[in-house]
C-alpha cells in the first residue's frame, strides 16, 4: 500500500468571524494576506517533508473558501515538482467541467510530469456542487462536459505527430499540439473520485484508479464491489492500486495525543458542510430522482444528510458533535497509538475487501504546524512499514 | 394534455377554448400553478398550450442547447399545427423563447404579450437585470418572485412521485437554458427591431426578480410596445392576479 499526504490548505483564522458560511459570498478582506503567505509556507513545507518520509503527497483545488485556499492547484503541484525527488504527486483533483480550457490542463499536467520526471498522479473529478457557481459551469450537463474534456486532454497528451483538429460540443480547438509531451508514457496515469457504483462501473471499463472520500464502512465496499464486478465482466484486472481511500489520521505517542491530532483535522469533516444552503443543489447537479425528493421536501427541508455521518451498523451519527470514536466507527479516521491506527487501517482494509492506497489527511483545521509534523513524522516511522506491507 | 406531433418530436399541451389562436409559452416554473389563467384565456381564445421540450414528461432532445433551439422549435409547431393571426404570450422564459420567435418571423403572429419576460438584458456588465435565483437563498427567492407566497407558493410534500420528477426536469431544463448568458441572449437586443408587431409587456408591480423599469425599456426597444403592470402581483401575475393578466391580454387582443 502506498500513503499519500494531503491537506486542504485552510484558512482556518476566519473560521470564527465568517459564521456557518465558509464558502462562495465570503468577502476576501477577511483573508489577511500576510497571514496567507505564512499558511502557505507553512504547508508546503509540511508537504515537502513528505518526501523525506517516504509519504507521497495529494493536493486538491476550492474555490472562494476558506476550508481550502488552494485555490490552483496546479501552483503547489510545480512547487512540488521541483522541491521534492521522490514523492509522487497526485492532483485530486483538477475539475475538469468547471475548467474552461482542456488543453492548458494538458499543458499544465504535462510540465509538472516532465519537471518532476514523471512522478504525477493526474486526477479528474466532478467537483462539488458549490463549484459550479465560482466557475459559472452549466451544472446540467457537466458530467458530458467532463468526460469530452477528459478524451480531448488525452488525446492531447498521447499525440506527437503535430497538430489535430479537435471540434466537439463543448471544446474546439483546430490545430491542438501540446508541449511538452508528458514524460509518463503514453500518459501519467488516471485517478477519478467516485461516489455511485454507475460511475465506478464506468472508470473500471478504462482501468484508472477510483479514490472515495467520505465513503466509510457503509459505502465503500459496495463502490469498490462495482469496479470489481464491471472489471471482471470485462475481463480486465482489478488489483488493490485501483482503489484509493481517503481518511483523516491522528497518531500520537499516546492515545490521547493521537486523538487531540485527530479531532483537530476533524475539522475539516465540521467546515465542509458550512455552506449556504441554496449552494447545494444547483439545478441538474443530481440525477432526476434526487431533485424530485428535493422537490417534495421543499425549500425549508433539512439538510440533514449533509452534516450526518453514518457509523459501522448504519446509525446516523450529527458530524458537528461527533467524537473521534464515532469517525472511527464511520471509517472516516484513523486515530490513536501507532498500534491502534494500524488495526483500525487493517480492519477497514479487510472489511473493504482491499485497497492500495491511503490517502491520508494528515493536516486538517487547526493542528499546529508541530503536531502535523509529528504526526506525519510517527506515521512514517511506526504505522507506514507495517500498511505498505498491506496488499 | 394532449399529445401532439411536431416533426418526430412528441409535445405535451394543453388545449382549451374555442376562438382566435392563443399560444402561450410558459415560465421556467410552476406550470401547474397556470391552470385558473389558462381557463380564464379559454373562455375567450383558442388556447394552446405546449410544455417546452424537456420540460413535463418529456426528456430534453438529443441536441437542444441553447434557446434558439425552443424559437426554431415554437416556429415548427406554428407550422405543423398551422397556427394563424396568433396572440402569442410568453412568460418569463417563454416571454424570452416568444421574443426568440418573434425576430426570426412573425410571419403568422398578429400580435405579442410578454409577461415579465427574461431575455434581453439592458444593463451594464457589472448590473443585474434578473436576480439570480440560483445564488440566493429560497427564502429570498420566492419573496422575489411571489407578491404574496404565503398563498401562492405551492405545498409539493403531498403530490406524487411522478409529479415531483415533472417539477425537477422543469427546474433542471430552465437551469440548463438559463444558466450562461445568464437568462439573456446578448444578440437579442439589436434584432427587436424586427418584430413589427404590437407587443404589451406586462409586469407584475411587486415583481423583485427583474430590475425596475425593465418593461419600459423593453417596450421602448420594440417597434410598438406598450406597457401594463398588475398591481398585487410578483414575476408572475398570471399565477398571482390570473384574472386581471388575462383581462388585459384579451383587451389588448381587441385593440
Amino acid at each position: 500500500m502506498q500513503v499519500w499526504h494531503f491537506s486542504e490548505l485552510a484558512y482556518h483564522p476566519a473560521w470564527e468571524e465568517l459564521g456557518d458560511s465558509l464558502r462562495n459570498v465570503i468577502p476576501s478582506r477577511v483573508f489577511d494576506p500576510k497571514l496567507g503567505a505564512d499558511l502557505y509556507h507553512r504547508y508546503l513545507d509540511e508537504w515537502a517533508l513528505c518526501d523525506e518520509l517516504g509519504l507521497n503527497i495529494m493536493m486538491n483545488e476550492h474555490h472562494a473558501t476558506a476550508t481550502c485556499i488552494d485555490s490552483v492547484v496546479t501552483i503547489p503541484m510545480s512547487i512540488m515538482a521541483r522541491e521534492t525527488k521522490k514523492a509522487r504527486l497526485l492532483c485530486l483533483g483538477m475539475p475538469l467541467a468547471n475548467r474552461q480550457d482542456a488543453v492548458r490542463i494538458a499543458e499544465e499536467y504535462a510540465m509538472i510530469d516532465v519537471i518532476s520526471r514523471g512522478r504525477l498522479e493526474m486526477g479528474f473529478v466532478k467537483g462539488a456542487p458549490f463549484e459550479v457557481y465560482p466557475a459559472n459551469s452549466n451544472p446540467v450537463d457537466l458530467m458530458e462536459r467532463f468526460w469530452e474534456s477528459h478524451d480531448l486532454i488525452l488525446q492531447a497528451m498521447t499525440s506527437h505527430d503535430g497538430p489535430f483538429n479537435f471540434e466537439g460540443k463543448y471544446y474546439q480547438y483546430r490545430q491542438v499540439n501540446i508541449w511538452p509531451r508528458p514524460y509518463q508514457q503514453p500518459h501519467p496515469p488516471v485517478w477519478i473520485t467516485v461516489s455511485s457504483p454507475e460511475t465506478c462501473a464506468t472508470v473500471a471499463e478504462k482501468g484508472y484508479v477510483i479514490a472515495t472520500l467520505n465513503t466509510g464502512f457503509t459505502r465503500t465496499r459496495g463502490l469498490y464491489d462495482a469496479y470489481r464486478k464491471r472489471a471482471a465482466a470485462l475481463g480486465k484486472p482489478a488489483n488493490n492500486d485501483r482503489f484509493a481511500y481517503l481518511a483523516l489520521i491522528g497518531v500520537g505517542d499516546t492515545k490521547e495525543e493521537g486523538y487531540r491530532r485527530a479531532h483537530q483535522i476533524g475539522d475539516y469533516s465540521r467546515t465542509t458542510p458550512r455552506t449556504a444552503r441554496q449552494f447545494w443543489s444547483p439545478p441538474g447537479y443530481n440525477p432526476l430522482p434526487i431533485s424530485a425528493q428535493g422537490v417534495k421536501a421543499g425549500p425549508g427541508a433539512s439538510l440533514g444528510s449533509i452534516f450526518t455521518i453514518l457509523g459501522r451498523d448504519g446509525r446516523r451519527i450529527d458530524a458537528m458533535t461527533a467524537t473521534v470514536d464515532d469517525f472511527i466507527d464511520a471509517g472516516l479516521m484513523f486515530a490513536g497509538t501507532p498500534d491502534m491506527v494500524y488495526d483500525q487501517i487493517k480492519d477497514f482494509y479487510d472489511t473493504v475487501g482491499g485497497f492500495g492506497h491511503l490517502l491520508m489527511m494528515g493536516q486538517g483545521g487547526h493542528i499546529s504546524h508541530e503536531d502535523t509534523v509529528a504526526n506525519l513524522k510517527l506515521f512514517s516511522q511506526e504505522v507506514l512499514p507495517r500498511v505498505a506491507e498491506l496488499n | 394534455m394532449e399529445r401532439i406531433d411536431i416533426n418526430g418530436r412528441s409535445v405535451e399541451t394543453f388545449v382549451a377554448g374555442s376562438g382566435p389562436t392563443l399560444l402561450f409559452l410558459h415560465p421556467e416554473d410552476y406550470f401547474g400553478q397556470h391552470v385558473p389563467w389558462l381557463e380564464q384565456l379559454s373562455r375567450h381564445f383558442r388556447v394552446i398550450a405546449p410544455r417546452h421540450p424537456g420540460f413535463g414528461q418529456t426528456a430534453l432532445p438529443d441536441g437542444y442547447r441553447t434557446i434558439d433551439d425552443l424559437a426554431y422549435h415554437t416556429l415548427d409547431l406554428i407550422s405543423v399545427m398551422n397556427l394563424r393571426d396568433i396572440t402569442l404570450v410568453g412568460a418569463s422564459m417563454g416571454g424570452w423563447i416568444a421574443l426568440e420567435t418573434c425576430v426570426r418571423s412573425t410571419q403568422h403572429i398578429a400580435r405579442l404579450g410578454l409577461l415579465a419576460p427574461i431575455g434581453v438584458k439592458f444593463g451594464g456588465r457589472q448590473d443585474r437585470d434578473f436576480a439570480d435565483i440560483y445564488a440566493l437563498p429560497t427564502q429570498e427567492v420566492t419573496h422575489l418572485l411571489f407578491h404574496d407566497p404565503a398563498k401562492y407558493l405551492p405545498d409539493y410534500s403531498d403530490i406524487s412521485d411522478e409529479a415531483a420528477l415533472e417539477i425537477a426536469r422543469d427546474r433542471q431544463s430552465a437551469g440548463y437554458f438559463l444558466w450562461k448568458p445568464f437568462m439573456h441572449n446578448p444578440s437579442l437586443r439589436k434584432w427587436l427591431p424586427r418584430i413589427g408587431v404590437p407587443t404589451l409587456v406586462i409586469s407584475g408591480a411587486q415583481d423583485g426578480f427583474v430590475v425596475q423599469g425593465h418593461a419600459a425599456k423593453l417596450a421602448e426597444a420594440l417597434p410598438y410596445g406598450s406597457t401594463q403592470a398588475i398591481a398585487q402581483a410578483g414575476h408572475y401575475p398570471q399565477i398571482e392576479q390570473a384574472d386581471a393578466t388575462a383581462a388585459a391580454i384579451v383587451a389588448f387582443a381587441q385593440r
